[in-house]
């Protein structure tokens, strides 16, 4: 009995191991949502994620990728023009970025919230009518290109923003498409 | 002097200082017009017509244009090191501004050591999150924080809204709690304004007041009624109202605004500035009628 409890207990799984993986820095957000597209699209399995508290300066975001394939991933972001001001291996906990959505059906209206930024349409024609939320300079100059603009047509916030409210708009966004468009 | 700090939604704006004028339905200020959609310009858009129904002096701003590059918020931090004494504020009030914890500790020494008296300090939007990771949000005398906002002041370890522990799943009725954490880990200002359904007003000792109605369920979608809430309430405190008062007035108007232009989804901001004068006075003849 003894040697079976000393023994014979299951093991439960240890935690995933961190240390075959990476982080890149970059000097804007908008870097690193441009470089997360590169990477993925290249078909490799990143997270993007918030730095450890050693490296936060002001509101930044981090790609925790796989170690071996640094060289790879950094000739082909040089090959596109955006470097990491830093790559380091990953020694403390990342953040991990919200993953969740809330929506609230107006009844003419669809509102997505993600993280702290929400984006409303109006269903009968998918016009974007209004952005909320978030604390950052590029939300309202991302509100005043998106507001007016039908859904399928407005150019992602991606692609226009530059910090970790407009990632999250990214995000409001994708999920607003998904359930309007899908 | 009501001192407006934060950035206009262009990047080509120049770095501006003076005192704002409306006329129709822009902003000037040193020959330069802009919008009040929502962010920095809503506030001020809020804040001229609060102090127009109080025949009060227009507020003074310092602006510049930022689309999020940090480009713009940091020429003006270099500015404010400098000037930020000109002219003698009252009430500072820091707005959108890209969150760097480097110029903001920079800022608080520049007031300290140029501003005779201290003015009262309001910090909002990306400037609160500066204010919150440098650890000296203590140093302020009022924050102005949704229920996201809170959660991230009450999570000690998050740099940023979007990494708050659990944030999505927080409500009104979790506030209490978020606001007790935020001040046990000394990231709240001495007084906080949280703007939601419900609006509350909170020292670290206790909820003062509580307001959920009027109440416009299509407010929580626009953009730029939390930026108005600021800007009234800026606005009256600098105008001498006690910050408790001033906060509850502030609310009540923001929320008898949007009762009056009775919003949709798609109402923008605008309509909640033009609604502020009658609001003003509506709120006014209320909290006079329950005292």
């Amino acid at each position: 009995m003894l040697f079976a409890n000393l023994f014979g207990k299951k093991k439960s799984p240890a935690p995933p191991s961190r240390q075959d993986k990476g982080i890149m820095i970059f000097a804007h957000t908008s870097d690193v949502i441009w470089a997360e597209e590169l990477i993925r699209k290249a078909g490799w399995q990143i997270r993007v994620m918030g730095p450890p508290a050693e490296i936060q300066k002001g509101c930044d975001l981090v790609i925790e990728f796989p170690l071996i394939e640094q060289m790879n991933i950094l000739r082909l972001l040089a090959a596109e023009g955006v470097t990491p001001t830093d790559v380091v291996p990953v020694t403390s906990p990342l953040l991990t970025p919200v993953d969740l959505f809330h929506t609230k059906d107006f009844g003419d209206y669809l509102m997505v919230r993600a993280a702290n930024m929400k984006m409303t349409v109006r269903k009968q024609d998918l016009t974007i009518v209004n952005i909320s939320g978030g604390g950052c300079p590029d939300v309202p100059y991302l509100a005043e290109q998106l507001t007016g603009q039908k859904l399928p047509e407005a150019i992602p916030p991606r692609e226009t923003g530059h910090t970790l409210c407009g990632y999250a708009l990214q995000l409001a966004y994708e999920e607003l498409t998904r359930q309007c468009l899908s | 002097m009501l001192v407006i700090i934060g950035t206009i939604p262009d990047p080509h704006f120049p770095l501006v200082c003076g005192q704002v004028e409306r006329r129709n339905d822009q902003i000037f200020v040193d020959g330069h017009a802009f919008a009040m959609h929502r962010g920095t310009p809503a506030l001020i858009g809020a804040a001229v017509e609060t102090a127009r129904t109080l025949g009060h002096p227009m507020p003074h701003v310092f602006l510049i244009g930022d689309e999020g590059l940090g480009h713009g918020s940091r020429k003006l931090y270099a500015h404010l090191v400098e000037h930020i004494h000109e002219p003698e504020p009252a009430t500072l009030v820091f707005h959108y501004l890209q969150p760097d914890v480097d110029w903001h500790n920079r800022i608080l020494m520049a007031i300290d050591e140029l501003c005779r008296p201290r003015p009262q300090l309001i910090a909002d939007a990306g400037f609160m999150y500066a204010a919150k990771m440098s650890g000296f949000a203590s140093s302020y005398d009022l924050f102005t924080p949704d229920m996201g906002e809170l959660a991230f002041l009450a999570d000690e370890t998050a740099p940023h809204p979007f990494y708050t522990r659990g944030f999505i799943l927080h409500n009104n009725s979790d506030a209490p709690a978020l606001i007790q954490r935020a001040y046990a880990h000394d990231n709240a200002a001495a007084h906080l304004l949280v703007k939601g359904n419900t609006d509350m007003f909170a020292t670290n000792t206790k909820c003062h007041w509580q307001l959920d109605s009027p109440s416009s369920e299509a407010m929580e979608a626009m953009g730029g009624t939390g930026d108005t809430l600021t800007g009234i309430c800026a606005t009256l405190i600098n105008a001498k109202h006690p910050l408790p008062q001033a906060c509850f007035l502030a609310a009540l108007t923001n929320r008898l605004a949007g009762q009056v232009c009775h919003p949709t989804p798609e109402t923008q901001v605008i309509e909640i500035i033009n609604a502020i004068p009658k609001a003003l006075e509506m709120a006014i003849k209320q909290s006079s009628t329950r005292q």
